[in-house]
């Protein structure tokens, strides 16, 4: 039990602090494959200082919506944070269903799109709009995507599939496997508003989806949005890390093996951002009506891992 | 006088869900009068089906009656109407033989007929209520004719004698009867393609009974098809399952595809009907085809699954259409477009709304996300058939139920956000005002009713799996452990909502607390929302619910057709100045043109054709009569 809260803490932690200096290495890798040197990696925890100590501007139109959404989105992705298996398989919830996390981070969208309506400017709306046809489309792709794992490990509680895949390596190497890592990275990049979906460096009206839905926040406001965009790009890295590649991720709450967890996890996360920064270097924004096209694509890689899985077994 | 017309229903609410819940915790009871009716007379009984179906007209009866009292508490058009459809839907369930049943169905359908028509003189309200009657009727001779062909296959016109002689049926006659009774009581619960009623009916009844003709009504629909598919008819070969694990898939997708364009509040809340009615049906279908297979068990988790949705849709469907009510009350209007800024005005029906929005959505920890929980529960375990066709089946029905959930998201991002968000965009919205406390008392009841049945799971599954075991018989596969936590299968899935709801309120909590820690800012300056460097902000800067769902119209332009039509009126001088702009972006539906308009075409002309023998003259019409009794004779 305090073992259990123990880990759940430490991946809180890990999670919110190590959000934003993915999301600054991320940058730097950027800038340096495109030719600058770019700001530091740990920029993002100066912006988000800057931000908190910057009083809050709220429109007077708007209405409660907007001011509890970031706490709701923030909320959510600690959450998840406790659920996801980031340093240890089993932690601090007794329930940790692929499902539910899902629907957690629709409760994050659906608050936010709210609150991009609730300011009653266009931008806002435009954002709501796109970012909600995002989600939606993107839901059945990452659903079958995880049914594709769960038939295979024969669990949707995320630290069983890891646990199944760790103990059976020869699983991962199933061509199912491969083409539902495929389809998840690309609902992954249409979730937390990557390249080639949304943009996340501009706040021109016509690339952004999430930088006009938070258009109007401010000060702490904004700062929590950041902070909660960055915690899940973070968690869906780490899922894509630690799902797939379940290796070095510790079954057991002991301090050293967590560690262990900590050290694999940050190689892992290295590699997949690393490969993040050279596929947004390499990738021009596609237009807003492609990208339904796109997650048809991978929709139908996600449908093909599945029937793989019926077919060849 | 209507008030006291109401508070009887609120009673008959009141008894309905204590004998349901006596009959669900296994009160069995009968009534027999044998010489009141022909056909075996007028039989009830209690079951825990029964039990479950009364104690949800229950459910959605005493809050609508009560909010009916503030809504329309000295209108009396109407009330006995009201009185006489709850009654029938109460006796429905209970009715026991084909004609009790008959008579029980076709009140309820009468009443509702004239609560449809409840104001005249409202554009669309006479359409509305002959399409309703037209289809109800429809529906009506089918499931007559099936249960006849039951009845005279097994000798008897009681159902329990059904369910004792279903096994020796021929195949044929059990398909027969199947496809006839589903046909009729799917055109009840308005499934696609036989949904063409629902979007006409529902919003030109008053709000009160939309929300139970929504809530309890369509429902009766999916009890006839559990009675018919697992009690008449005992376990029916897998294809009736495929079939309606199908119907439910496609009611799911294209219900919510539909709501997505609608901007009239009332009407995009029965497109959503249609779709929760899809994802009951994609749980019942998935138990149909369990059952067959001998995986009993997940039959049974699949069956409580759809029970669970089932009640969850009551709840949070009455909510829906009592805060629209409370809406059309203060503003006089149902456009959306019209709407906007109401949460600063009507504060309590807003956060009604907004619960009742986050259950539909079915985001956690509100009920909407138990019950879809648990039906992907069902349905992700599958592999267990080890059939890949039907495999492929259940992949099409996790797909179309994921699919339906985001789009439902992103319909109530739009329902609520256009309507109760940003400023006012008409004189009725800024005018608007709160609803009289009856209607907000039944409003919030519900609203504490839908947070309940979301994180009280562990309460509320093992009833229902009771219920649903009297269908498949069976151990059930869902375990609570510690009181807190549902466990499906062993370690397949786990959900605790209470464990949940408290870590969601701490992750609240937290940044409160870290922001104070840190020294972070807490002072709020108040500034128009930025205009671009407009200085006046207008409501015309909104985005329109018309805006907000055009990317779905072009991702699904196969399916919506949509028609442009653009009118610009210039200035007589000069094509440079622009006096008017009219823009309509309408879409246009495959059903009614690629179903039902070649259909009724053809209706028609049958019916021209044959108005060559109607001649006016008697003597002509004497010879067709003798001719008949001669054919009549000679068959005979």
């Amino acid at each position: 039990m305090i073992a259990g809260l123990a880990t759940a803490l430490a991946q809180v932690l890990v999670v919110g602090l190590g959000a934003p200096l993915l999301v600054g290495v991320l940058r730097t890798l950027k800038a340096r494959l495109v030719g600058r040197r770019g700001p530091a990696p740990w920029q993002p925890y100066a912006d988000l200082r800057k931000l908190l100590v910057k009083d809050a501007v709220v429109s007077t139109t708007t209405s409660w919506i907007f001011r509890v959404t970031p706490y709701v989105l923030v909320a959510t992705m600690l959450v998840a944070a406790v659920i996801v298996p980031v340093l240890a398989s089993r932690t601090g919830l007794p329930f940790a269903g692929i499902i539910l996390l899902m629907y957690l981070f629709m409760l994050g969208t659906f608050f936010l799109a709210l609150a991009g309506l609730d300011s009653g400017s266009a931008f806002g709306g435009m954002g709501s709009s796109r970012g909600v046809a995002v989600a939606a489309l993107a839901e059945p792709t990452v659903i079958l995507a995880v049914f594709a794992l769960a038939l295979r490990a024969e669990t949707t509680n995320l630290g069983g599939i890891v646990e199944r895949f760790a103990s059976e390596p020869r699983l991962a190497l199933d061509p199912a496997h491969l083409l539902a890592f495929a389809a998840f990275f690309i609902v992954m990049l249409a979730e937390t508003g990557r390249l080639p979906v949304d943009n996340p460096a501009t706040h021109l009206e016509l690339t952004m989806i999430h930088g006009a839905m938070v258009l109007e926040y401010s000060g702490r406001h904004l700062a929590l949005v950041e902070w909660a965009a960055a915690m899940k790009l973070f968690v869906f890295l780490a899922l894509l890390a630690n799902l797939f590649f379940p290796w070095g991720v510790s079954s057991l709450v002991e301090p050293v093996p967590v560690l262990l967890g900590l050290l694999a996890l940050a190689g892992k996360l290295a590699v997949l951002t690393a490969a993040l920064a050279v596929l947004e270097t390499l990738m021009a924004k596609l237009r807003l009506f492609r990208v339904p096209e796109l997650l048809a694509g991978s929709f139908a890689l996600a449908l093909l891992s599945v029937t793989a899985v019926f077919l060849v077994r | 006088m209507a008030a006291l017309g109401f508070l009887c229903a609120t009673a008959v609410g009141v008894v309905a869900i204590a004998a349901g819940l006596a009959g669900v915790f296994g009160r069995a009871w009968t009534l027999s009068v044998p010489w009141l009716v022909p056909l075996g007379g007028l039989e009830l009984a209690l079951d825990p089906l029964g039990g479950f179906f009364l104690a949800l007209v229950g459910v959605a009866t005493i809050p609508a009656s009560i909010y009916a009292i503030g809504y329309a508490g000295g209108e009396r058009r109407g009330v006995l109407a009201y009185v006489g459809f709850v009654l029938a839907m109460c006796v429905v369930p209970l009715a026991a033989n084909l004609m009790s049943f008959a008579i029980a169905w076709e009140l309820m359908s009468l009443a509702c007929y004239f609560l449809v028509l409840h104001d005249p003189r409202e554009p669309g309200a006479v359409r509305a209520a002959w399409v309703y009657a037209v289809m109800t009727h429809a529906g009506l001779v089918c499931l007559l004719a099936g249960m006849l062909l039951l009845g005279a296959a097994t000798g008897s016109w009681r159902f329990a004698d059904w369910h004792a002689a279903a096994p020796g049926l021929t195949a044929l006659r059990r398909d027969a009867v199947f496809v006839l009774l589903a046909a009729g009581f799917l055109g009840k619960a308005g499934v696609i393609p036989l949904h063409v009623w629902l979007p006409l009916a529902h919003p030109a009844a008053p709000s009160h009974v939309s929300a139970l003709m929504s809530g309890v009504m369509i429902k009766l629909g999916v009890y006839g098809l559990l009675r018919a598919g697992f009690d008449w008819l005992g376990a029916g070969p897998v294809w009736w399952g495929v079939a309606v694990l199908l119907l439910g898939a496609t009611s799911s997708v294209i219900g919510v595809l539909y709501a997505l364009v609608d901007h009239d509040l009332k009407r995009l809340l029965a497109f959503h009907s249609i779709e929760n009615i899809g994802i009951i049906l994609i749980g019942v279908g998935a138990a149909m085809i369990y059952r067959p297979a001998g995986l009993e068990a997940l039959a049974l988790l699949a069956l409580a699954a759809g029970l669970y949705h089932t009640l969850n849709h009551a709840a949070f469907k009455a909510l829906l259409f009592l805060g629209a009510g409370a809406v059309v009350h203060g503003t006089g209007t149902r456009n959306m477009e019209e709407l906007g800024g109401l949460i600063k005005r009507m504060p309590w029906t807003a956060a009604c709304f907004l619960a009742g929005s986050a259950a539909i959505a079915a985001l956690p920890p509100f009920n909407g996300f138990v019950s879809e929980w648990l039906t992907f529960m069902a349905l992700l375990q599958n592999t267990r058939l080890a059939e890949p066709a039907l495999n492929l089946v259940f992949a099409l029905g996790i797909a179309g139920l994921a699919l339906t959930s985001g789009l439902a998201m992103a319909c109530f991002v739009k329902a609520f956000g256009i309507s109760f968000l940003a400023l006012p965009r008409s004189e009725a919205a800024a005018r608007a005002h709160e609803a009289p406390s009856s209607m907000r008392a039944a409003m919030v009841a519900l609203a504490v009713l839908c947070l309940g049945l979301g994180l009280a799971p562990t309460l509320v599954v093992p009833v229902l799996l009771g219920v649903a075991r009297g269908l498949t018989g069976a151990t059930a596969p869902v375990e609570v452990v510690d009181g807190l936590t549902l466990s499906v299968s062993g370690d397949f899935g786990s959900l605790s909502t209470l464990v949940l709801a408290v870590a969601l309120a701490g992750g609240l909590m937290l940044p409160l607390v870290a922001l104070r820690l840190a020294g972070a800012s807490r002072r709020v300056r108040r500034a128009e929302t930025w205009g671009c460097g407009r200085v006046l902000q207008t409501s015309r800067m909104e985005y329109t619910a018309t805006a907000f769902s055009n990317p779905f119209k072009r991702v699904f332009d196969f399916f919506y057709r949509p028609a442009k039509r653009l009118a610009i009126e210039f200035h007589p001088e000069s094509r440079l100045f622009v006096e008017r702009i009219e823009y309509e972006n309408p879409t246009r539906s495959i059903f009614e043109d690629w179903l039902y308009r070649p259909v009724l075409g053809t209706l028609s002309a049958v019916a021209r054709r044959a108005r060559a023998i109607q001649s006016g003259s008697t003597n002509v019409y004497l010879a067709y009569i003798l001719a008949m009794l001669l054919v009549l004779l000679v068959l005979a």
